[in-house]
């Protein structure tokens, strides 16, 4: 397996829709969705970040094994994130969303 | 890659001097550079994603704080800076597909200019970080006497209660207070936005530290391609140097909406 040479005018693409995303970020951040403003800020950020890992990256064009690699780093931040929140969020007590010091003022 | 078992430490005198003798041939050496750059960015992952886990959670927790305390940042001078970043996560990747081809004058063109896209950069956070400096919003005991109540501030003159702070939040920014909670501006307001600028210091900080390294290894590669050390059968330290830009890049991708612009719609007038 002789190694992949992206084009450059793939790259030029990717960079044209990582610009249009950013000014998309921006744009839809002036419009209150409620509970929706962090879930589309972050699919727009993965997004730009699947195409950064993907094409500039080169992870769509290497081997099994990185890909594993790459993937399973991704798994691990996500059980980081979800086995924390899972913590946190059930937690019986303070303000109705569990009972993390908010402040030094509450320790 | 499969084919026969050298016995010997050395390679034969047709192999490329960059080949290490414990690499069967260019292509392996590649490949287990590639895995070896990506097992470390998945360390950077994990390093990064312990301060955005702290960040979730003290959002979730002081919504109103985060989404007053992020109007406090210049948005233009971070979108500015993201365009800036994504332009040389570009000019990077030019440069490995150049190295790819072997042009070694263009490999050092796109080189220089991804350094001066991220010195950009950097020039723009210390501005920002100047701002705040003068501000004083800067967390921890540099400004004990400033409190992060804007809210209270207005209120010049008068002393800092808190039934005052509370009017003049609800009348300037409505949106800013979430419903459905205890979420008004009180007694805590000043802490809970001093530590939405704890993690915006921390992790800005460490992306920049992130870019100064990234800049230095820029600095490395272009003399290494200067010199024409870079051929189509070896260019790892470019395509390696890329993954570790392209990380940084991505960093920040998360970073600008996470920090800015919280509570942009708050300023807006609220749609």
């Amino acid at each position: 397996m002789s190694e992949h040479i992206v084009s450059k005018t793939i790259y030029f693409l990717i960079f044209g829709a990582l610009m249009v995303l950013t000014v998309l970020t921006y744009w839809v951040a002036l419009y209150d969705f409620g509970a929706l403003n962090v879930v589309i800020a972050l699919a727009v950020a993965v997004t730009k970040a699947l195409l950064v890992v993907l094409f500039f990256m080169h992870v769509r064009y290497s081997t099994r094994l990185t890909k594993i690699v790459v993937i399973s780093g991704f798994f691990w931040l996500a059980l980081l994130i979800v086995l924390t929140l899972s913590d946190y969020f059930t937690r019986p007590g303070t303000s109705g969303v569990g009972g993390v010091p908010a402040s030094r003022s509450t320790r | 890659m499969a084919e026969a078992v050298h016995t010997t430490m050395e390679h034969p005198a047709s192999a490329h001097a960059a080949l290490q003798h414990h690499f069967e041939n260019m292509e392996q050496q590649r490949e287990a550079g590639t895995l070896g750059m990506w097992i470390f960015l998945v360390t950077e992952i994990m390093f990064f994603g312990g301060m955005f886990m702290a960040y979730i959670l003290y959002r979730s927790y002081n919504a109103d704080a985060f989404a007053a305390a992020s109007n406090r940042l210049n948005v233009t001078m971070g979108f500015i800076n993201t365009i800036v970043l994504i332009c040389s996560s570009l000019t990077m990747a030019l440069a490995v597909y150049y190295s790819q081809v072997g042009k070694r004058k263009m490999i050092v063109v796109m080189l220089i200019l991804t350094m001066m896209l991220g010195t950009t950069f950097l020039v723009v956070k210390a501005f920002e970080y100047y701002d705040k400096y003068e501000k004083s919003e800067i967390p921890g005991r540099l400004f004990p006497s400033r409190p992060f109540n804007w809210y209270a501030e207005e209120e010049h003159g008068k002393q800092v209660t808190q039934e005052p702070a509370r009017d003049a939040a609800t009348e300037r920014n409505p949106q800013a207070v979430p419903t459905g909670q205890e979420q008004k501006p009180d007694a805590s307001f000043a802490s809970r936005a001093e530590m939405f600028f704890f993690i915006y210091f921390a992790m800005t900080g460490i992306h920049a530290l992130h870019m100064v390294i990234g800049i230095g290894m820029l600095i490395v590669l272009t003399i290494m391609a200067w010199r024409d050390r870079f051929s189509p059968e070896y260019h790892s330290p470019v395509e390696l140097g890329g993954l570790y830009w392209h990380f940084v890049d991505i960093v920040w991708i998360f970073l600008f909406p996470l920090l800015y612009l919280l509570g942009a719609h708050g300023i807006s007038g609220g749609h």
